[in-house]
């Protein structure tokens, strides 16, 4: 398949390894981003083919095991409301509240719906005029275009039972945090893709200067993430603190300005709270003013949220790259996907649940 | 003056499922007649008793039941109504046994169009004639509309287990090879595709279909077949773990060896599905000791849905219970059983 075997090919994927083999002369340490990139290492083995001397460390861009069970507790009380449709990605209806999660809202008879877009929940608004539609809108910068593009849509042709449930943040935000706190040992990064798609790479550019670490946009088959990984040790062996696009069919250094008019003309920078890891300042994105009447926390009374977290869940070190998931000591004992402790065990893009799906024993 | 003589005469030409339809009256009768007895009439049904009383041969009887909600009931490659045929059939015999008689019950919703029901009862009966397998007794209940969704049909199925065959999920032995009749996943993302809010240019067909006649000659080529199963919901993955999990032995398969249509797996790349946990309607997972693999390829190759049947691993003494992927990296991964929904009512 175009576009695809390519990038898998065992034959090229071995020779980068061999390059790599040959470029490291000492110990890195190099965090992927993105949890899709997390899945991808994990489940081709690339770990398992590394030299011992590259270690890979899992980042927190996770959307679903980063949103604040403060958000999923709202979005099981919207959910639960009569009149409401509440309309969420698919990963999001497994992921564990206080107590319970959506699925449970469902069979207690709340109307959720899984959808493939925003745009689809619009739809499902425009067609239940005398229904509160209410999209979770969770993501990072790749998902903030079309979260954007249903409120713009809906403030467009009036439709005003629609809304969305705003947890959206920023990735530069989150490296920074991880890059000064004092336990960091992350060297260099693979910088998202998908993020990168949107958003350019320029943005990196001062972080990479200011942490003095390099940045590679990388993509998520194996040969993409080999070869990211082939360039970050490259330019840390060179003790090169540069940005380099190793996404070049899909990042451009703008990115895509299209995309990211709309989110600007939508949403404004805030500061958000990442589950397991705490407030980041500037990390998040919420709407702007001028969409108020789309904004659930506003349209909705929210407020008297309690939250409770298990106490042996340890997914904000995993997220920070502090911890593997296989040495917390909750792993596959009381945390399993069947009875998640933290997102991290639950979304497909989750470290802990890429652990316990490809790598756990007899390895 | 003129008296109007003519009183309020009851509907009786509807053309969607009214609650009378299953109340046993007049309109009852009418359902069968107008669309069971047309499709489905055999000499057990024509005596319209309560029950089918037959004749069976002396041994084992295998008995199977399921029950098919699948949305939407009408999809590229196939209906519910085969589904429902070919599911039970392909349960019977992939045991080992030759199916012989199916029941079928129908749960229909209130509004559901008598039209599309015809063409459901029409596409069981022409499954029925292919797999060879009569429906011999049956049953219609109606409920309000929102209580189902259009029609939901339970098929149970009566088997003869063959003389000589021992297959069972735990007779597998270490050294046993695993052969896969065809490429994976393909029922599975042909509902997936056709769903509302989905919108794919190409159409991807199920592969719904009867394998009691290729298992038949498999069974009589290779008697000593271990294990057989239809690998449906959850996939390949799903029926590989309860067959290593059922005989306590571990499985290695090659992630190159899987077959995987091109419009499948473009289908689930965008998805992000493994395919791997994708249901089959017409593909069988076989077990085999090593020496006889060869063999039963080759009956396999002769049916029209065996054409792609390929040997994806062997049965292990180590990690009993799990399978283990090769991939094409040549590391090795775990493939797991998948976690609850992922494509809803798909069978």
């Amino acid at each position: 398949m175009k576009f695809i075997d390519e990038y898998r090919d065992p034959k090229l994927a071995l020779a980068i390894l061999e390059e790599i083999r040959r470029k490291t002369t000492r110990a890195w340490t190099i965090m992927e981003i993105c949890g899709g990139q997390t899945h991808s290492i994990i489940r081709n083995g690339i770990d398992q083919l590394l030299p011992d001397a590259i270690t890979l460390v899992h980042g927190p861009g996770c959307p679903v095991c980063v949103t604040p069970l403060e958000t999923i507790e709202r979005a099981l009380l919207l959910a639960g409301m009569p009149g409401v449709i509440f309309a969420s990605f698919g990963d999001m209806l497994r992921v564990p509240g206080s107590s319970k999660d959506l699925f449970c809202v469902r069979s207690e008879g709340g109307d959720v719906r899984f959808v493939f877009s925003p745009l689809d929940a619009l739809q499902i608004a425009r067609d239940n005029p005398h229904k509160e539609v209410v999209f979770l809108a969770v993501g990072f910068e790749t998902t903030a275009p079309a979260n954007a593009m249903a409120v713009y849509q809906a403030k467009r042709e009036r439709i005003g039972n629609f809304s969305l449930l705003v947890s959206q943040v920023l990735v530069p935000p989150a490296m920074r945090a991880i890059l000064s706190s004092p336990g960091n040992k992350v060297e260099g990064f693979l910088a998202a893709g998908h993020v990168c798609a949107v958003m350019g790479y320029e943005e990196y550019e001062p972080v990479a200067k200011e942490y003095h670490v390099p940045v590679v946009p990388t993509g998520f088959e194996p040969v993409d993430l080999l070869a990211g990984i082939l360039k970050t040790v490259e330019l840390l062996e060179d003790d090169r603190a540069e940005v380099f696009n190793r996404y070049g069919r899909v990042v451009s250094r703008e990115g895509n300005l299209a995309a990211r008019r709309i989110v600007d003309s939508v949403f404004m920078v805030s500061d958000r709270q990442w589950r397991g890891i705490g407030l980041i300042p500037g990390s998040g994105l919420v709407l702007r003013e001028e969409y108020a009447a789309w904004d659930a926390e506003k349209k909705f009374d929210l407020a008297h949220i309690t939250v409770s977290e298990s106490p042996l869940c340890m997914s904000g070190s995993v997220l920070q790259g502090v911890l593997k998931p296989d040495a917390c000591p909750a792993f596959g004992r009381e945390c399993n996907p069947q009875h998640p402790l933290g997102a991290t065990m639950v979304s497909s893009e989750g470290a802990c649940a890429a652990y316990y799906n490809y790598h756990r024993n007899p390895f | 003056m003129t008296i109007e003589l003519s009183c309020p005469v009851p509907i009786s030409n509807h053309e969607t499922v009214q609650m009378a339809h299953g109340a046993g009256g007049r309109l009852s009768q009418d359902l069968m007649r107008r669309i069971f007895m047309p499709h489905l009439h055999n000499i057990f049904l024509d005596l319209l008793d309560d029950q089918a009383k037959l004749e069976l041969p002396h041994g084992r009887v295998a008995f199977t039941t399921d029950t098919y909600v699948v949305s939407p009931i009408f999809f590229p490659g196939g209906t519910i109504g085969e589904l429902a045929v070919n599911g039970t059939v392909n349960d019977l015999a992939a045991g080992g046994a030759i199916p012989k008689y199916l029941s079928a019950g129908f749960v229909l919703e209130e509004g559901f169009s008598l039209p599309e029901l015809d063409r459901v009862v029409q596409s069981m009966a022409e499954a029925a004639r292919k797999a060879g397998v009569q429906i011999v007794t049956g049953d219609t209940k109606v409920v309000e509309k929102g209580q189902c969704d259009k029609v939901f049909i339970n098929t149970s199925g009566i088997g003869i287990v063959r003389e000589g065959v021992a297959v069972s999920c735990r007779n597998l032995q270490p050294g046993d090879a695993v052969i896969l009749s065809g490429s994976v996943g393909d029922h599975g993302m042909a509902i997936m595709t056709s769903r509302e809010g989905l919108s794919f240019q190409s159409r991807i067909s199920s592969d719904c279909a009867a394998l009691n006649g290729m298992i038949a000659d498999m069974l009589d080529a290779v008697p000593s077949i271990h294990a057989m199963r239809d690998p449906t919901r959850g996939g390949v993955a799903a029926t590989l773990n309860e067959l290593a999990l059922s005989s306590s032995v571990g499985i290695a398969i090659d992630e190159t060896a899987i077959p995987v249509r091109p419009d499948v797996r473009g289908a689930c790349e965008l998805l992000g599905i493994d395919p791997m946990h994708v249901a089959n309607e017409g593909k069988l997972v076989v077990v085999v000791p090593a020496s006889d693999a060869e063999r039963v390829l080759e009956v396999m190759h002769l049916s029209e849905h065996g054409r792609g049947a390929v040997r994806i691993g062997m049965v292990v003494c180590d990690h009993p219970g799990m399978v283990i992927m090769r991939t094409a990296l040549g590391t090795r991964r775990i493939v797991d059983l998948p976690l609850g929904e992922q494509l809803p009512r798909i069978c």
